[in-house]
């Protein structure tokens, strides 16, 4: 299979990556490559530019900021779920990554590219939304904010500027209790329906455009799930109530 | 880049993918190709010492890293990999087109984990598919592979 032509930048430094990002158009971040590259295999995406960052040194890190823990840009899932620091500190952020997919697409995954995404099914928008964490994005106009809540803006398109790159995910310490339950047809597939409770806020994955945040009292209210082959709206509203339901009697 | 130890020059088209340069221009056909969108598992190598999807990434990406393959687990003539061995020994495959990746990804599994239980061997494969056997076989090759890597 053979994506479609691009042309091909490997930056070695966030502000190289930045200056690409803001003077080249069509350009898109390549950093694990577990969602992008099927994009290119498919031709789903044909972005004339491809930005790889992997060759930016010391953009993988995981440390303690404010209260919370930071998780760089080249940061594999697989480190974060070995990671003592996000096991000490955000331990629903190891329970959620050990989630997606399987080890070996971990071992290249990145936890940011899945919040660049934002897959409406994933787990870890999902997750920033319910704790109230943050990213941090960097463009040649400087450096910004963007809170959980702002992030997502609908299927796969996140409120993240064409030039701006999303440099780092911060998640404050878990509330206790903490859940993250969901029901996917095999072990590893994107979930139909999931549910993260972080103590009294509820978020869910896979049944809206973005996630969203629901009452754990009626956490089915306003929604309105598509259906596909797996699973009819019906089915998904059915599984929100019980998985709710589960991470609240915990 | 270097392949089963071996230096190789970059290739030249950036959208080449790993998987495809392997079997194309390297000519290991080891690394087998499936699906090529990261759900089969079939093109699975170790990329740095950890199994990685070559159909995933591009193969410029891994310019300055070591990729393995199948081909470089055991050299010709010399015993298999223990991973290798086990699944000889309890036959943990039929037609043979997947088995390439799931000894890859047993080698990663068991270099993270060298005592899996049951639980852990059957989410460690569970990014693996096999349409022949129904998996029994695997899991005891798994299993045995496990203990064949005692030191």
């Amino acid at each position: 299979m053979k994506p479609p032509q691009f042309e091909y930048h490997a930056p070695s430094t966030v502000d190289e990556a930045c200056a690409l990002l803001a003077s080249l158009e069509d350009a898109k971040v390549l950093a694990g490559g577990q969602s992008l590259v099927p994009l290119l295999n498919f031709r789903l995406a044909r972005p004339a530019h491809i930005i790889d960052i992997n060759r930016i040194p010391a953009l993988d890190r995981i440390y303690e900021r404010d209260g919370g823990v930071a998780i760089q840009a080249l940061a594999r899932q697989a480190a974060v779920e070995d990671s003592e620091t996000v096991a000490r500190v955000c331990p629903l952020v190891t329970a959620a990554v050990r989630l997606v997919a399987h080890r070996v697409i971990r071992n290249r995954g990145t936890l940011c590219g899945s919040l660049a995404h934002a897959d409406p099914a994933s787990e870890l928008p999902a997750v920033l939304l319910a704790i109230g964490g943050h990213v941090v994005a960097r463009s040649t106009r400087g450096e910004r904010l963007i809170e959980a809540g702002r992030l997502f803006s609908g299927v796969m398109e996140t409120a993240l500027a064409p030039d701006e790159l999303l440099v780092e995910a911060w998640f404050p310490t878990s509330p206790q209790p903490f859940a993250v339950i969901e029901e996917s047809r095999r072990h590893g597939d994107f979930a139909l329906a999931g549910v993260v409770r972080a103590a009294d806020r509820l978020a869910l994955f896979g049944v809206a455009p973005t996630p969203v945040l629901a009452d754990p009292r009626d956490p089915t209210r306003g929604l309105q799930p598509s259906g596909d082959l797996e699973a009819t709206p019906e089915f998904r509203l059915h599984l929100v109530r019980v998985l709710a339901e589960k991470a609240f009697a915990a | 880049m270097k392949v089963n130890g071996a230096a190789h020059p970059e290739p030249v088209d950036p959208r080449r993918l790993l998987s495809d340069h392997l079997r194309h221009d390297l000519g290991l056909t080891g690394t087998h190709v499936g699906c090529e969108h990261g759900v089969c598992g079939c093109c699975t190598v170790l990329l740095d010492g950890a199994p990685v999807r070559s159909c995933l990434m591009l193969a410029v990406q891994a310019e300055g890293h070591e990729v393995t393959t199948i081909e470089g687990l055991a050299a010709d003539g010399a015993p298999l990999h223990p991973v290798q061995q086990a699944f000889h020994e309890c036959h943990g495959l039929q037609c043979g087109f997947c088995t390439p990746g799931f000894v890859m990804s047993v080698v990663g599994l068991l270099q993270q984990n060298p005592h899996p239980s049951t639980a852990e061997i059957d989410e460690g494969i569970s990014g693996n598919l096999c349409r022949c056997t129904g998996y029994a076989s695997i899991r005891r090759a798994v299993q045995r592979a496990a203990e064949l890597s005692k030191p």
